[in-house]
């Protein structure tokens, strides 16, 4: 008895440090409101959505913003020149990738993709990775793909935390109550 | 205007306004992101409606019986009482979606209400012209939904005695809200 007091408050404490560090906000509360006894896994049914949701998401994400001139390289090599053309060619290619990534990503598909996922995260209540979100946003407007890459690692970064700490969370809270 | 998400108190009064039980609503849900239309569902059940959840305009006007093949003669048991739908979604948006609704003869009266994570004034303006009932920001809050369930069996119950004309759910003071499941 004296055991499982102790991990209750230690489950408090835990789950007023995520409150307290912005992992997760108000609209988390409002997702336990809604769990009643006609539907006790009510909050773990919708955060394995949105864990599911997720990962599809940053995939998508992260080949979205992969520049697709790739292509052009296979098809260089389908084209079987003489090692000096191909040499001249991959040289040509690379100086043309570098002054062209802002105009072969696709900012507004990834955009979509990022607006999709601030949403979800919003509807969880995981408010970092919301507000990560929005600054990716920004950057996909300025059409900054350095901005977009180096804030999609952040995005996935505090994706992945969240989603460790709702997981001990969970299984802790199903474990003693 | 754009509701804001406080939550309301409501006096856990009897519906003593209503006869035998209050009659339940069905809400048709349209949202394409998976996470969100798990919410609203449960926030509608809570709330005492009968849910169906679709993930697109394309579905929710199937269901409807808008896209041509069925007849409405067979959607008379599955009448909807309100459609809330999702603002930004691929394909057909929510506003798109409000427009088929209120071009439709059969389905003009039936409100519609539009969610979107996004409080853009243009936006809210051009899909309450068109006819939104109510535009909802995201996420939405179980006090909404509830105002929202209220306003509507009012309006029904009215529209039964008086035949009285139709107004918007913002000129109704929120104190006069109650709820109750049964």
């Amino acid at each position: 008895m004296e055991v499982v007091g102790q991990l209750q408050k230690q489950y408090v404490d835990f789950i007023t440090s995520l409150f307290r560090e912005a992992y997760l906000d108000d609209q988390y509360v409002q997702l336990q409101k809604l769990q009643d006894d006609s539907n006790p896994e009510f909050v773990v049914e919708v955060v394995s959505i949105f864990f599911e949701d997720s990962e599809k998401l940053l995939n998508d994400l992260a080949s979205s913003l992969l520049v697709s001139i790739s292509l052009f390289w296979v098809f260089i090599l389908c084209l079987r020149p003489s090692l000096l053309l191909m040499v001249v060619l991959f040289f040509l290619l690379f100086l043309f990738q570098l002054y062209s990534q802002q105009q072969v990503v696709d900012f507004k598909k990834v955009d979509g993709y990022v607006h999709q996922f601030k949403g979800s995260s919003s509807s969880v209540g995981a408010q970092r990775v919301k507000n990560a979100c929005v600054t990716l946003r920004n950057f996909c407007e300025e059409k900054n793909l350095d901005g977009c890459s180096r804030y999609l690692n952040l995005v996935k970064q505090e994706f992945y935390l969240v989603k460790n700490k709702l997981e001990t969370l969970l299984r802790v809270s199903i474990t003693l109550w | 205007m754009v509701m804001d998400q406080e939550m309301g108190r409501y006096p856990s009064s009897s519906s003593s306004s209503s006869s035998s039980g209050a009659p339940n609503l069905h809400v048709l849900a349209v949202d394409d992101s998976h996470v969100d239309r798990k919410v609203i569902e449960k926030l509608l059940k809570i709330s005492c409606c009968k849910v169906t959840a679709v993930e697109s305009g394309k579905r929710a006007l199937q269901y409807l019986g808008l896209d041509g093949d069925k007849s409405p003669v067979e959607f008379d048991g599955l009448k909807v009482n309100l459609i809330m739908t999702d603002y930004s979604m691929p394909g057909m948006t929510g506003y798109e979606l409000l427009k088929e609704i209120k071009g439709s003869s059969r389905l003009r009266e039936i409100p519609v209400v539009i969610m979107s994570s996004e409080n853009i004034l243009g936006r809210i303006d051009r899909c309450m012209e068109e006819g939104a009932e109510e535009f909802l920001v995201k996420p939405v809050q179980l006090s909404d939904v509830r105002r929202l369930t209220d306003f509507i069996l009012q309006g029904d119950e009215d529209r039964q005695k008086v035949g009285s004309s139709k107004r918007k759910l913002w000129d109704v003071p929120r104190s006069w809200f109650t709820t109750s499941c049964s």
